[in-house]
Parts: structure tokens; sequence; C-alpha cells
């Protein structure tokens, strides 16, 4: 269990985005995320979640409200600088689409050392570690096409993973995969982040991927509602007993 | 759920002692209850006695006495037959979260100190804590097939009831405005 001790990772106060006409996306959000923890932001459609991932990893930057990443202000810096950040510091993974059609897998992760200046020969010998990691070094030579859905995935976390960042945003990381292949990322994801210490912001709307996390905050109508702890299990039922579902049976 | 049944189907995967048989349920149902001995003692002489099971012999292994059951014939038949036999799919909707939320929306609607909004709110955070703890099991290198599908069972349902406390905390509103005005 991550702790919360000490300065968090990366904090939002009071995030406000408004898209067009169509209203607020964001109105005064505040979370938190501790180095090393694994957060699940959950809540129906249109609550914001996304936009809440976009600000914190620099993709955007909010109306109002102050986005802090260790001695800096995410939401003053130049759009070149968050670029620089992102590439250095974060991974980011998306629901589809976000490897290359062209590059082999190997290529594909070995990308972010690419354009942060390491050589060629280095940057596939590490991306070949991480894809080693993630179960998909077979597939290294395969174009995305060519691979399914789940090792796509997996080959997009190597992606977010190579340059060893602090942390990394996943926006419906299994929303396109079968659960059996949701599984596999999901398990991929935290024990690699646990190995390797990197915080994971995880945004979904499945209460079972969401159930890979530490902690969960839900969000909705753009505010971030934290979900209570739960009341002491211990003293309201036994936590080793199966769940009492509705009997679809009869004692025979 | 048919402990007779279990019960006969390990049976038949190998005449068994009482105590093994209790052993091998636990594993293959990590997340369930444990049998208790004086289940598996009481369930394996209903069997003997409907003819499913018999005393195949006895084993002493210079300690106590220990009776071998195996599985008849008819066990066999018993067995496929009801691993053939559908269950009924929720006959009757009866589960404790669902009788709480009634009677709180009636209870609080009448006036009486009840909150179904904070129940609901707070049976959420109790499952969701308890999804984590699954998932922990689950995502666990050394988790066996059994401890696995077990947890999976478990999740889904979970998952379920919260997708319905999630519809419903929705439709209080609605709920409790139908029960004032009828």
């Amino acid at each position: 269990m991550s702790t919360q001790q000490g300065a968090p990772l990366i904090a939002a106060r009071d995030l406000t985005k408004t898209y067009g006409r169509t209203g607020a996306a964001l109105r005064g959000a505040c979370v938190e995320l501790a180095a090393g923890e694994i957060l699940a932001v959950t809540g129906a459609s249109g609550s914001g979640k996304s936009t809440l991932l976009h600000c914190l990893a620099g993709i955007v930057t909010p109306d109002e409200g102050a986005v802090v990443y260790g001695q800096r202000r995410l939401d003053q810096l130049s759009e070149a600088d968050r670029t620089l950040l992102r590439r250095t510091d974060f991974g980011v993974v998306f629901q589809f689409g976000q490897l290359i059609p062209e590059l082999t897998a190997l290529d594909n992760a070995a990308l972010p050392l690419l354009l942060a200046g390491t050589s060629r020969g280095q940057a596939r010998e590490r991306a070949d570690a991480w894809l080693e990691r993630f179960g998909v070094r077979g597939q290294a030579e395969l174009r995305p096409g060519e691979m399914s859905g789940g090792q796509a995935q997996r080959v997009a976390l190597a992606r977010a993973l190579v340059t060893e960042p602090k942390a990394v945003f996943a926006d419906e990381p299994t929303g396109a995969l079968d659960s059996l292949a949701g599984e596999q990322v999901m398990t991929a994801l935290v024990h690699t982040a646990r190995e390797a210490g990197t915080a994971v912001l995880l945004v979904t709307h499945d209460a079972q991927t969401a159930a890979y996390a530490d902690r969960e905050v839900e969000l909705r109508d753009g505010t971030v509602l934290e979900v209570a702890e739960a009341p002491d299990l211990a003293e309201t039922a036994q936590p080793t007993e199966a769940p009492q579902v509705t009997e679809a049976g009869h004692e025979g | 759920m048919s402990t007779r049944h279990v019960l006969l189907g390990l049976l038949a995967t190998g005449p068994s002692h009482g105590y093994d048989l209790k052993r091998r349920h636990d594993a293959r149902f990590p997340q369930a209850r444990p049998l208790a001995y004086g289940q598996v003692y009481t369930t394996l002489q209903r069997l003997v006695r409907d003819g499913l099971a018999e005393v195949e012999g006895t084993d002493a292994d210079g300690g106590p006495e220990r009776t071998r059951y195996r599985a008849t014939d008819e066990g066999a038949r018993e067995l496929a037959d009801w691993l053939g036999r559908i269950a009924p799919p929720a006959p009757f909707v009866t589960n404790e979260i669902f009788a709480k939320v009634v009677v709180a929306i009636l209870t609080a609607t009448a006036g009486a100190p009840a909150d179904p909004a904070a129940y609901l709110r707070d049976q959420r955070a109790a499952h969701k804590a308890r999804m984590r703890e699954l998932t922990a099991v689950k995502a666990n290198p050394d988790a066996d097939l059994a401890t696995v599908l077990s947890a999976d069972y478990a999740l889904h349902h979970l998952d379920a009831d919260l997708r319905w406390m999630t519809t419903t905390a929705g439709r209080l509103p609605a709920l409790t405005q139908e029960i004032q005005h009828p």
C-alpha cells in the first residue's frame, strides 16, 4: 500500500476547465497523487475524468486552479516546457491507437528514448527489457496491426514506462479489451509500476479495473469526491466469507 | 449450494476419508466458508443412506480408525444429473442490500431516522474496498486457479451490486416521490 506521507508527487487544486459552450468539464477539482501511489479516478462518462487526467499530465492547462509538480506549476509552464517534461517525467497510455502503425513493437517502445536523445542501440536494448517485463517480447518485431488488442496495449505500457517516469497516466487502458486481456494489462501495469516505484493515475469507468488501485476518487459534475474509507469490515462482516449472492440454486 | 453434490463430486475423483474430503473442499473453494467436520460426516451418512455412496473400508495407519467412502453407480448418475441441471436463474430477488434500501426508503418517507443515500454511499465504499482486497488476492503471482476463479466470481457479483447501487442512488428522489405520493 502506498503511503501518503510528505508532499504529493502531483497536486491539483481547484481546477476549472470549460470546453466551448458545452459547459464545464471541471469545477473546482482537487486531487493529490503520492509518489508510487496507484490512484483510480472513476465517474460516469462526462464527469470530467479525462479532463482531469489531461490537466495533471500537462496535456492541457486548466482555466483556473493550480497543478503543482515538485516545485513547479505545471499550469504555468509553456507548451514546449510541458512537452519536454511529459517526455522525461511522465508516461501516457490511452484506450487505443497510440502506437505508430508503421513501426514494430520494439521501435514503438524505444521511441520515447530516441526522442530524448538516447542512441538507437541503447534505446532498443532498454525497450526490449520493458517488452519482456510486459510479456510481449515475442511480439517485438510485429507491427501493431499484427498483434491482439491486449498485446498492443502492453506494448503501449512498455513505451510509457521505458523512460522510467515518475508517473504514468492511463486513460481507460482496458476500455477496448475483453475482460481477460484487460486483466493481463492491469496485472502487468500494477506489478511493473510497483516494482519501479512509478505512480499511476488510472482513469476508468469500470469498478473491476479501479480495484487494482490503492485508492479511488470519484468525479461527479467536475468535482472530486473522495470515496469514503470502507467502514471497518471486521465489525460488519467476515471478509473472508463468500459474499451473499442471490440464491440461484437450492439445497439438493 | 448443495454440499452433498459437491462432496459426491469430490468422491467421484476417488475414494476418500471424511477428513480428506473437508481438506479438498476447502482447497477447491478457497474463498468459501470452510466446511465443518460435523457437516461432512452428516452429509456422508445421508449419501450412504440414499445409496449414493458406500463404505469401501477402513484405514488405521497407526492412528484412529478412519472410514473410507466411495461413490456408487447411482451416485455417479445423480452427480451427472446435478451437473447438467441448470440452476434457476435468480428465482427470488432476495438480498440484504436490496432489502435494506427498500426498507430505508419506506421508513425514511414515514419520518423514521433512515438515510438510504448515506447507506448506499457507505455500502458502495465497503464493496469497493472488498473488491480491492480480492483483486490483490487474484493478482498475486502465486495465486492458484481455485483462488483466481473464486475471486473472479466474487468480483463480478460485487461489481453487479455496485452497478445496482449506483443506479438506485440515482433513482432515490423518484422512488421517494412515488412512495410519498402514490
